[in-house]
């Protein structure tokens, strides 16, 4: 036997045809299912509908406010970088358009303007000045430049075209990473003229023909590190990280997570736009990241401000976790109260239900008992006039033999009449103990003597057993006190009980009934036969109602229930030994004095 | 002892009144109340012996219109049905009650008895 069937309430087992005659009133299973089931989906699915909106709003506004936050990140960054390129460009504006190509030649000046860049900006490295051939014709700085053609650079020709050019990031000879930012400046006679007569009185095309379309290029390479400080200043949550790459994916600036400086990118390059944009790139570690980016215009740079979303998402899943352990328990507490509370009124409606059935059944077994009652109370009145009559004149007829003298030598006759007389006399005890029972059917408690209403309930039974030849034993001592009860149950309980007992007895066998007092307040009554005895899994079942082995032959399964009810009624009890084969033994234990009134409740523990 | 005998029943009540003269109790006797209640008018009696139920006036009936005239009579009941409800009234009256069929000696003791407690 597992465990579940302990819990297992009685309503849901599937009644066994076998064992009862109780038919249901409900479909109890049904019953049960349906209210389970019903009350589940009502209290369960607007709390699951609601937690998962609330779910779905709170994981979107999270993640729209961290998308907004990197965005704005990147957009702040991003100024700041276009700032801080275009102060660079504006110097060597400046410069270029300050000092005249034959000024930014000389050795000295251009010493003197680096030397000045470095004090009062810092970050530049070197400056050289480019002819339009590509030729660099001054240089001050690390290495000696001096005289080397760019010509061929794709850098140059940029430059050239787009008036500015802006490098990326490279690390120079000494490791260092820098750029390089190129300014291209057309000559202008004029500003040229007006500044070589004011320096030179006589102009003089010295090395090179000067044309409207000639050109010539001032260079500056500025540290990197600058750069950098601009973006590693940045505070950012989330595992964050800020660089630039170039329009190839190249790590320009250093990374804290994603790659070193001048690697490829360990996410996909994002796509041109204008603006800042925000999107989501899974990395080569898997990590899904949200990605705020920027394309720097006239540069080959990308801002990048890259955040792990597990990191930033943190707090979200903390709240998430919390909401789905809250629902859980949530709804394991509505269940666990659903299924409790259903069971128990269900198995409620079931006792009441068998309770009633029980009920309707004594009713009508009472009602027949009364009916029976009447019904021979009736015909013994009936019959006990003309037996009236019967007797007296049969009186008649024997006092005038025995005062008249007339006949009394006519012994047959005397003989005759006796019989007569006699004969009406067991009629009259017949309607007499008939009278008797019908009587005691009403309830009225008072002092009964038990062998008498032993004796009472085997008269009725005693042409049976002599019918089938049991022997029946009574042993009651004529000194055990009288009982205070209503005889009509007390007739029951053992009209009961001899009934069972002489069913289960086959033939030659014996039925005792034995009484003797317990104390001074209970005596015990034993009903033994000798028949074919209980089975042990019947024996614990026995006193429950409609339980019957004898289903087929018009059992009730109430004899035992009832008996089992009109003792406990009384404040008594009832005990079963019996042994297949052997015989049964009911015990029933009584108080002298019987209880009154209470008459539910005893009924219902009774039950 | 002068005794009247009450029966719906003419048959039953004038065996018992002739087997009562066999042993030398003289009784009259009436198949019914208002027999008995003519008779009353004209003569007085000790004891009656009264059936329970009878028709038109029920033995119980038929005491209390009885008493009213003849306070100091006596009762003894004879009935078919012994059932409770009148044996509780007869107890209540303190009257004294036999079942049918009667036997005749048990009816003479009790007639004895009764008549003994009036002296």
């Amino acid at each position: 036997m597992s465990i579940a069937q302990y819990f297992k309430p009685a309503f849901l087992e599937r009644p066994s045809p076998d064992n009862t005659v109780y038919k249901h009133t409900f479909n109890f299973r049904k019953i049960w299912k349906m209210t389970v089931l019903i009350t589940a989906a009502v209290a369960l699915i607007p709390l699951i509908s609601i937690t998962a909106i609330d779910y779905n709003v709170t994981q979107k506004a999270i993640e729209s406010e961290i998308l907004l936050r990197v965005g704005r990140v990147a957009s702040n960054t991003k100024r700041s970088i276009d700032f801080f390129l275009a102060k660079h460009k504006s110097v060597l504006d400046f410069l270029i358009n300050d000092n005249t190509f034959e000024e930014l030649k000389e050795v000295g000046r251009l010493t003197e303007i680096l030397k000045h860049l470095k004090t009062g900006f810092g970050g530049f490295v070197d400056i050289g000045v480019i002819n339009s051939k590509g030729i660099q014709t001054a240089y001050i700085g690390d290495y000696k430049l001096e005289g080397k053609d760019y010509s061929t650079q794709p850098w140059f020709k940029k430059a050239v075209e787009q008036g500015v050019y802006i490098s990326d990031v490279f690390l120079g000879f000494r490791n260092q990473p820098h750029f390089v930012i190129a300014i291209k400046r057309i000559y202008s006679i004029d500003a040229d003229r007006k500044s070589s007569m004011a320096k030179y009185s006589v102009s003089t095309p010295i090395l090179e023909q000067k044309t409207e379309k000639d050109f010539y290029l001032l260079r500056a390479t500025i540290d990197a590190e600058h750069f950098n400080e601009l973006l590693s200043g940045l505070e950012l949550s989330g595992m964050g990280d800020a660089f630039i790459i170039n329009h190839s994916g190249i790590i320009q600036t250093p990374s804290r997570i994603h790659g070193d400086v001048l690697k490829k990118i360990d996410i996909p390059i994002p796509e041109y736009s204008d603006h800042t944009e925000v999107r989501e790139y899974m990395d080569s570690r898997k990590n899904t990241n949200i990605v705020g980016y920027a394309y720097i215009p006239d540069t080959n740079f990308i801002l990048m401000i890259v955040k792990n979303k597990v990191q930033l998402m943190k707090s979200w899943y903390s709240t998430r976790s919390i909401l789905i352990i809250f629902l859980a328990l949530s709804i394991t507490i509505i269940l666990g109260v659903i299924l409790s509370m259903t069971t128990y009124l269900v198995s409620n409606l079931y006792i009441a239900d068998k309770k009633r059935a029980m009920a309707m059944h004594r009713i009508g077994y009472d009602n027949k008992m009364a009916t029976i009652g009447r019904l021979a109370a009736g015909v013994a009145h009936e019959i006990n006039n003309p037996l009236a009559v019967i007797n007296e004149k049969a009186g008649l007829i024997k006092d005038m033999f025995i005062y008249q003298h007339k006949y009394d030598k006519d012994e047959k006759l005397i003989n005759l009449v006796e019989s007569v007389i006699s004969s009406v006399q067991r009629c009259g005890n017949i309607t007499h103990r008939l009278l008797n029972f019908a009587r005691h059917l009403e309830v009225s408690i008072k002092s009964v003597n038990i062998k008498n209403l032993i004796d009472d309930v085997l008269g009725f039974l005693g042409k049976e057993a002599e019918y089938r030849s049991i022997k029946v034993i009574v042993d009651i001592p004529d000194s055990l006190p009288d009982m205070v009860c209503d005889r009509g149950k007390m007739q029951q309980i053992f009209l009961n009980l001899i009934n069972n007992a002489f069913a289960a007895i086959e033939s030659d066998g014996t039925l005792k009934i034995e009484a003797h007092q317990k104390n001074s307040q209970f005596c015990i009554i034993t009903v033994s036969d000798t028949g074919c005895g209980i089975r042990p899994a019947d024996l614990e079942l026995i006193f429950e109602p409609f339980y019957t082995t004898k289903a087929s032959k018009g059992g009730t399964g109430l004899g035992l229930s009832i008996t089992y009810g009109l003792v406990s009624e009384a404040g008594g009890y009832i005990n079963v030994e019996s042994e297949v084969g052997k015989g049964t033994r009911f015990i029933v234990t009584l108080p002298y004095k019987h209880h009154t009134g209470k008459k539910e409740k005893k009924i219902a523990n009774g039950l | 002892m002068k005794i009247l005998l009450v029966d719906d029943e003419a048959d039953y009540v004038s065996t018992l009144a002739e087997r009562l003269s066999f042993r030398g109790i003289e009784a009259k006797w009436a198949s019914g109340g208002q027999d008995a209640l003519k008779y009353l008018e004209t003569d007085s009696y000790d004891l009656a012996v009264l059936d329970v139920k009878m028709p038109k006036i029920g033995g119980l009936e038929l005491k209390k219109e009885i008493e009213k005239k003849y306070p100091d009579m006596k009762f003894i009941y004879l009935t078919g049905h012994g059932s409770e409800d009148d044996y509780q009234k007869g107890v209540a009256d303190s009257v004294h009650y036999l079942i049918k069929p009667v036997n005749i000696d048990d009816l003479i003791k009790m007639m004895n008895k009764v008549m003994e407690g009036k002296d």
